[in-house]
């Protein structure tokens, strides 16, 4: 090649100055429509800067009811409709061939449809998506939403987007419901929350490649497990753990205790210990053997044994658990919400429970489904399993998350750990 | 009005439609986005433009790692594919005969299917007791604690593996369009084989090498999902920053100015590119 560069030569660049370019170049000369296309462009541009100084985006303070509302009188006027919508996640509640037994119960027992919806696939994305609808003040389109413990509820709670509960129309949670879910710190008193199921962030390990005992959270920094423990991506799940292995209760912690736990982990990720900072994968990452050792959720863990992977055992380690709940909700302009109460009141009796809990294997939020799985539905390994019915020495072990107090508060979290995922 | 000037005004009338769309679906999203990461803010509060340009130097300064992995990690994947795809290319287009379509869409079938879907069946494959390690394990040519998911290697071959097509195809459609005499007549003045590549096919074939590189090294270089899934510790490209800032963290400003400084430079690059190489050898061949 190169034949073209010599044909043609290069610009001027280099070659002698012209007199007429230099005129050209040094005096203006302005025609009177020049001037006015010029004079328009700076105008088009001044005023399209105006204009975004004006509108700016609009936040989410005050896009909830006001305060003081009268919910109580609210709740008296409000009817069943014979129908509610209902957003979960998927695989999370019982199902066979036709649907789910419990829902279809419900309907012939209360001649209620539910529109069930498992649409919901992280609760970031998921709060990014309804965050635009509920603040330009419309319905999202459910009547009940299941969202986790975390800065999306906080922000749900804070933004006055939840219809605070009646607690009169669910007597069957103040009778059935555990008491390690009641009155989380996230909501005291239960005003807006019930949960769904619970569980448990601890740590599996692989019994084929690792045979030592694994009984601290300390085991996660083992240089012997060099590039085989798996962290998880998400950081509140990272941060707490790092602050459980230096022994610091994550839900009084200060940002001096974050910025230590970071360090912690920072070292972990340096050393090489960490493989990966896994989103869900993390269970297929265990199973496939590309880690040994991972932090893990309870289910996840329970159904993989379920599954064939006998060679994973799930850890409560000495230090702790972290403990989450995945919480049912009202959202502000429901239509059905009385509908919604009522599943409220019937998926909190021990039958329906049950159901649900011997096919979702999660921490199930009513003690007394554990007869019913073990006797009625003959499912021993269920009804027995401490990841599903904690016994009460392991309900010891379980430590709650940090609660942000505000935006700015969670900016710093995420400020103080993404870094660590994200290298 | 004389009707000269009626006549003046027709190419701007018949141009406006393309206007009109070019404003509304390129410039205006372009100046939003501008806007966006001039404000500062937060999600309660809102945001108001403050116009604050040093949130760029701000990006550039925290994420440099990630930019220049994010260039690094598409170049190589970008040369990769070429040095791959081009015999490819030529072998269909010069020898593929009457079977040239069959292979072409032998070549894209995997395609059809979800880049995702491709991307963790590659997850699979690869996992460290999966089917390809497993068995080099057992026979003894790597070492048992051998890994290849979570490395840059790893994100680097899930990026050239998505641009296969890409590349393929540009090429092939310049290659196809040579025609053989000029080949013949290179070959009737005594030029041997690789003389014939060198002063031939490949200046003819220049065209279609611009275009893949620029296609491929653009997707490429704002990717994430390679560096997600198959991804390690410390193979976070700059499109996962974007995604984090945006959704996990809704700090829009952030990630605004990220992607304009990645469209920026990249327009820039491509820009350079086109006048050192692109535009003189389209010229070339056109003029």
């Amino acid at each position: 090649m190169g034949r073209g560069g010599e044909q043609e030569p290069r610009s001027s660049a280099g070659g002698p100055a012209r007199p007429d370019l230099l005129r050209g170049l040094t005096e203006p000369r302005y025609s009177r429509r020049r001037f006015v296309r010029g004079a328009a462009g700076i105008l088009a541009a001044g005023s399209l800067a105006g204009a975004l100084s004006a509108c700016g985006i609009a936040g989410t303070r005050d896009t909830g009811w006001e305060d003081g509302f009268d919910w109580k009188a609210w709740w008296g006027e409000q009817e069943q409709q014979g129908t509610f919508d209902f957003a979960n996640w998927p695989l999370y509640i019982d199902r066979t061939k036709d649907g789910s037994p419990t829902l279809n119960a419900f309907s012939e027992k209360y001649g209620i449809t539910v529109n069930y919806r498992p649409v919901i696939q992280d609760n970031a994305t998921f709060f990014a998506q309804i965050s635009p609808v509920l603040q330009s003040g419309q319905s999202i389109g459910y009547d009940m939403v299941v969202i986790s413990n975390g800065w999306e509820l906080t922000q749900m709670i804070k933004n006055h987007w939840l219809i605070p509960l009646d607690h009169s129309r669910m007597p069957s949670f103040e009778r059935y419901a555990a008491q390690s879910i009641r009155s989380p710190n996230y909501d005291p008193g239960n005003e807006f929350t019930v949960t769904w199921q619970s569980g448990i962030t601890g740590i599996a390990y692989d019994t084929d490649n690792i045979d030592r005992e694994i009984n601290s959270i300390k085991d996660l920094w083992d240089p012997a497990f060099a590039g085989k423990v798996g962290m998880m991506a998400d950081d509140t799940e990272l941060g707490s753990f790092g602050m459980l292995a230096l022994g610091i209760e994550p839900k009084s912690s200060t940002p001096a205790d974050w910025r230590r736990a970071a360090d912690l982990l920072r070292e972990q990720r340096e050393a090489g210990i960490v493989r990966q900072y896994y989103d869900q994968s993390y269970i297929k990452a265990l199973e496939q053997g590309d880690t040994w050792i991972s932090m893990a959720w309870s289910g996840d863990v329970f159904q993989a044994q379920l599954s064939g992977s006998e060679n994973l055992e799930f850890v409560v380690p000495d230090e702790g658990v972290m403990f989450w709940q995945d919480n049912c909700m009202i959202p502000y302009h429901a239509a059905h919400p009385v509908d919604a109460m009522m599943w409220i009141d019937y998926f909190y009796r021990p039958p329906v429970q049950a159901l649900i809990t011997d096919w979702v294997n999660y921490i199930s939020p009513v003690p007394d489904a554990k007869p019913i799985i073990a006797g009625e539905l003959d499912d021993p390994t269920v009804a027995n399993s401490p990841l599903v019915f904690p016994t009460p020495e392991m309900e010891s072990k379980f430590v709650a998350y940090y609660d942000p107090t505000g935006v700015e508060d969670q900016l710093e979290w995420t400020s103080i750990f993404d870094p660590i995922i994200q290298s | 009005m004389s009707p000269r000037r009626r006549t003046g005004l027709v190419p701007y009338l018949l141009s406006l439609p393309a206007a009109v769309w070019l404003g509304a679906f390129f410039v205006l999203p372009l100046l939003t986005i501008l806007g966006v990461s001039l404000m500062t803010g937060n999600s309660i509060d809102g945001w108001t433009l403050t116009w604050n340009f040093s949130i760029f130097g701000d990006a550039i300064s925290t994420y440099s790692t990630q930019f220049g992995r994010s260039f690094l990690y598409g170049g190589i994947s970008t040369a990769v594919a070429l040095v791959t795809m081009y015999p490819v290319a030529y072998w269909i287009a010069f020898h593929g005969g009457r079977f040239k379509s069959v292979l072409l869409f032998l070549l894209l079938l995997p395609f059809f299917v979800s880049f995702v879907i491709r991307i963790l069946a590659w997850q699979f494959i690869l996992a460290d007791d999966g089917i390809i390690l497993s068995a080099l394990k057992d026979i003894g040519l790597v070492p048992a604690d051998t890994h290849v998911l979570s490395t840059p290697f790893a994100v680097v071959a899930g990026l050239t593996y998505d641009a296969l097509p890409f590349m393929l195809l540009p090429l092939y459609v310049a290659l196809q369009r040579i025609d053989p005499a000029h080949v013949e007549a290179a070959a009737d003045l005594y030029a041997t084989g690789a003389a014939r590549f060198r002063t031939v096919i490949l200046p003819l074939s220049a065209p279609g090498i611009y275009a893949g590189i620029v296609l491929v090294a653009i997707t490429n270089i704002g990717d994430y999902l390679s560096a997600s899934i198959l991804g390690g510790p410390s193979t976070t490209m700059i499109g996962n920053i974007i995604q984090t800032q945006y959704v996990n963290n809704a700090d829009y400003p952030i990630a605004s100015a990220l992607a304009l400084i990645l469209m920026v430079t990249l327009m820039l690059a491509m820009a350079v590119y086109a006048r050192v190489f692109g535009t003189r050898t389209l010229q070339e061949h056109i003029g």
